[in-house]
């Protein structure tokens, strides 16, 4: 099972990626560009997903919002921003190949002669409206940002969050805007993906003719950063909710490394579905929490893994600690049975072949092909990707568990309603969020 | 470098040339013993198949005072069969990878299931256990109402979840469509396991259901299995589907203080069309030109001109019965009066002093019509396209006529239609937002006084 791929580089440094699938008469173009959150500074956060905001309000020879022609297309077309990249896509009928290519390689090529202050204090606008929205008016929204200001010390990369800090987002200046474009994006730092009813020869004429004139910008430095944690860190945060949570967050391998996939498998037996050990422990059994979850949080230059529960009434966020922590230990002394071994292959299995039915959109065949080819320098690594859950044993997920997710190195916040900081964990300091 | 092969000209967009044209994959037809209907598609492109369990009846179906007892019910049916429990169950899905889901709105339900090929057969058993022989004991019913009323108290915090609640409530009062399928901490209270028994026993029943399986399957392979997992669910006659409900005239401005709010939730909306409209099409089109997409007036104006917020849309929900017609915007606390002056200013217009363009509509059309393959790419979305077939009784060339029907609609089609089905005099606005921040402005919006409600009202 693979998804098949030819890279080509042009002269410019731009990969072009092309698949073909002929069972919809549909093309996903799909740009990443190997800029995300991670390459802003201190002070200067909140830049790529503002950018990729403004990618969306015109380009120097057309100068309008890029919706209204693609949509008027036939095309479904967005774009997101994480800590590591910034994706842009439009899924379009084949016969409107070439519109695609000719805008993403326009706003590529020539977006900032038409970037104005009016449309750039319109985006920073939304933005905050986006902000609101999402963190701040949303239970528990706060959460998320306080756990990477914990987790990662102030001068790393992950330390803010993309949606970036509401006074960098007031301050940051045009010119300020106009130097983050120019560093990255262009052909160097990105990769173009073609995925669907494709003639593969006459797709990559096409991308040549629109992508190959614009020139080559700087060579982008991977950015380094390293962070430890050397003992519990126990915060908590006050927030509009009526139940009390508990996050508890731990460093772990970056996106790909060893350990990586086991701990995307520990997280689904640990917590996710109705199988896991604790939702039957805590939720089914014993009733002291409403929910509990985790996710193995895979990223460029270094992981975490986060759980987390809610209290039920009556029920206290140590009472959830001690059985989480306790469900980890045996996890790491015994390590999953075969049953959840096998479980954990069949789930593999089905969401990569599930991942196959789509050309185009966030997560669909040209999203991971830019992915493989961004990350791992491979388009084509979908099959050793799976095989990394495949061969996943019973020891390497215990091993796994036992060296990152340490009792002793971690961060323990809980949010606690308004008012009432007696229903943290006790020992938490106030968590800081700006 | 290497010269471009093509001549590429930027003065000017390119123009796509003719499309290819698509086909909705026809549906086979058969029906079990027991009155289960079996649809299925063929869709091979991927060795997975998708299978949707619809039962007719949905939250429109709860019983005066038990609402939420749908709901409930279509969640019990995971949570155990004969002598399997639930976590067995899910062992079972697990073990093959297996993606379920069950989801209720107010007309139907539908239990889902995403598989590789290869484990249809068990899949679909599962499932058919579910339908047909579900546990539903007290102790497990005691266990799913607790966390449903944990979710309830916790969507007091959630502004969208209160005012999607809440809005219902004002449009419709007591008419079926009056509460979100949830239902209330009263309602929840007063239910038992034997109300669950009832539903399931009345309304989850053969006669009103179908099994649709799309994928990389044949339709003899999923009949065989069907009637053989199915066997022994008996049809009952089916509970009547309720009759259409008297509605309420409520305030014209409702707010549900939210203290501190950077933000104020809006809906503004009121009951207009349902799924068997003969305007369908036409309203279809006119809300891409009026809040349906991302270049709709609405968006345009409250997003990019006055960057009021992150986005915001309208939408007919079509129902069995006429269903609601509702604006949904999330705009910065001080913007709130504006934001909704401004969109009951576009509503209006619609209909009078600013009638749908020829261009807009074209855009519109172009909008609906020209990607619409890309809505039929995997088994689920064409699982989910003939589900609505089956809901709502359409014709089995609906999706083939669809484009067509689209296109013939003409601007002066689409405002005559907004006219007949919208109307500003009518709108209810409801907002979640910091009442003392907004509330000195409300009076300059000409909506009588603010009726103030509670977040735990309903």
């Amino acid at each position: 099972m693979n998804i098949a791929v030819t890279r080509h580089r042009l002269a410019n440094g731009l990969d072009v990626l092309l698949h073909e699938d002929h069972s919809c008469p549909i093309v996903a173009v799909n740009v990443w560009y190997h800029v995300g959150s991670k390459n802003e500074r201190p002070g200067h956060t909140g830049f790529a997903h503002l950018f990729e905001h403004l990618m969306f309000e015109g380009s120097a020879h057309y100068d309008r919002g890029y919706f209204e022609p693609l949509q008027g297309a036939g095309a479904s077309l967005n774009g997101s921003t994480n800590a590591d990249r910034t994706n842009y896509w439009e899924v379009v009928p084949s016969n409107a190949l070439e519109l695609a290519l000719w805008m993403e390689s326009d706003r590529m090529g020539f977006l900032l002669p038409a970037l104005t202050d009016a449309k750039f204090s319109n985006q920073r606008s939304v933005v905050l409206n986006e902000r609101r929205q999402n963190y701040e008016n949303r239970p528990y929204g706060l959460a998320s940002m306080a756990m990477l200001a914990a987790l990662f010390p102030p001068d790393h990369p992950y330390h803010w969050t993309t949606i970036g800090e509401i006074a960098d987002l007031q301050a940051v200046r045009l010119d300020e805007v106009h130097a983050f474009f120019q560093q990255y994006y262009h052909p160097a730092n990105a990769s173009l993906a073609l995925a669907g009813d494709i003639d593969p020869e006459a797709a990559l004429t096409l991308a040549r003719a629109y992508f190959e004139p614009l020139p080559a910008g700087p060579r982008v430095e991977p950015v380094r950063a390293s962070a430890a944690l050397d003992r519990d860190v126990r915060l908590s945060l006050e927030d509009r909710v009526e139940l009390p949570r508990l996050y508890v967050s731990w460093l772990t391998p970056a996106m790909f490394a060893e350990g990586d996939a086991e701990l995307d498998l520990a997280a689904d037996l640990l917590a996710n579905g109705k199988t896991s050990r604790l939702y039957r422990r805590l939720v089914f059994d014993g009733r002291i929490a409403t929910d509990v979850s985790a996710s193995q949080n895979s990223r460029e230059i270094g992981s975490f893994l986060q759980l987390a529960a809610t209290a039920a009434p009556g029920h206290a966020l140590a009472e959830l600690e001690h059985a989480i922590l306790e469900e980890i230990a045996r996890l790491a002394v015994d390590g999953p049975t075969d049953e959840e071994i096998e479980r954990g292959r069949a789930q593999a299995e089905s969401h990569f072949t599930f991942r196959l039915q789509t050309v185009g959109g966030f997560g669909g065949k040209s999203d991971q092909l830019n992915a493989y080819n961004i990350f791992v320098g491979d388009p084509g690594f979908f099959d050793r990707d799976l095989a990394r859950y495949q061969n996943a044993t019973a020891a390497s997920v215990r091993q796994a568990v036992a060296r990152h997710l340490q009792p002793d190195r971690r961060v323990t916040m809980s949010i606690v309603p308004r008012g009432r900081t007696e229903l943290a964990i006790p020992g938490s300091d106030a968590a800081v969020v700006s | 470098m290497t010269a471009p092969a093509v001549p590429i000209d930027r003065s000017r967009l390119p123009e796509p040339g003719r499309g290819r044209p698509f086909v909705f994959p026809a549906i086979e037809k058969s029906q079990l013993p027991n009155g289960l209907r079996v649809w299925t598609v063929r869709h091979a492109s991927v060795p997975v198949v998708t299978c949707i369990l619809l039962v007719r009846r949905g939250s429109a179906s709860d019983p005066p005072g038990k609402e939420g007892l749908a709901a409930i019910s279509v969640d019990m049916l995971d949570e155990g069969s004969g002598g399997r429990s639930a976590i067995e169950m899910h062992e079972a899905l697990a073990r093959i990878g297996a993606q379920f889901d069950s989801d209720i709105g107010s007309d139907g339900a539908a239990l889902t299931v995403t598989l590789l090929r290869r484990f249809v057969e068990r899949g679909l058993t599962i499932v058919a256990d579910m339908a047909a022989r579900p546990r539903l004991a007290d102790e497990d019913f005691t266990r799913v109402r607790q966390l449903r009323l944990h979710r309830l108290t916790q969507l007091r915090d959630v502004p969208a979840a209160v005012a999607d609640r809440t809005f219902v409530k004002l449009l419709f009062g007591e008419h079926p469509y009056g509460h979100t399928p949830i239902g209330s901490e009263t309602s929840l209270a007063r239910m038992t396991v034997d109300d669950v028994q009832a539903f399931q026993a009345q309304a989850l029943t053969p006669s009103v259901a179908t099994l649709i399986a799309v994928g990389d399957c044949e339709h003899a392979e999923i009949h065989r299995i069907a009637g053989e997992a199915f066997a022994g669910w008996n049809s009952r006659p089916g509970a009547p589907v309720v009759p259409d409900g008297s509605l309420p005239a409520p305030s014209r401005l409702n707010v549900v203080p939210r203290p501190g709010a950077p933000q104020s939730e809006l809906r503004i909306g009121h009951v207009a069309a349902a799924r068997n409209t003969p305007d369908y099409h036409a309203l279809v089109a006119a809300n891409m030109v009026l809040g349906g997409q991302f270049v709709s007036r609405i968006n345009l104006n409250l997003r990019e001109d006055k960057g009021l917020t992150y986005g915001a849309r309208t939408a007919f929900d079509f129902r069995r019965m006429p269903g609601p017609f509702t604006l949904q915007v999330s705009v910065q606390t001080a913007g709130t009066v504006r934001a909704i002056a401004e969109s009951i200013d576009e509503i209006a217009a619609i209909r009078g002093a600013r009638p749908i363009s020829e261009a807009e509509l074209a855009l519109g059309v172009a909008a609906l019509t020209r990607g619409y393959a890309r809505n039929f790419e995997t088994a689920e979305q064409i699982a989910r396209a003939a589900m609505q077939i089956a809901l709502y009784d359409l014709p089995d060339d609906y999706f083939a006529q669809y484009v067509p029907r689209v296109e013939a609609v003409t601007a002066a089609d689409a405002t005559a239609a907004a006219a007949r089905h919208l109307d500003a005099a009518r709108l209810v606005t409801l907002a979640v937002g910091d009442l003392d921040a907004i509330g000195p402005d409300l009076p300059r919006l000409n909506l009588g006084d603010a009726v103030i409600l509670s977040a735990e009202a309903f």
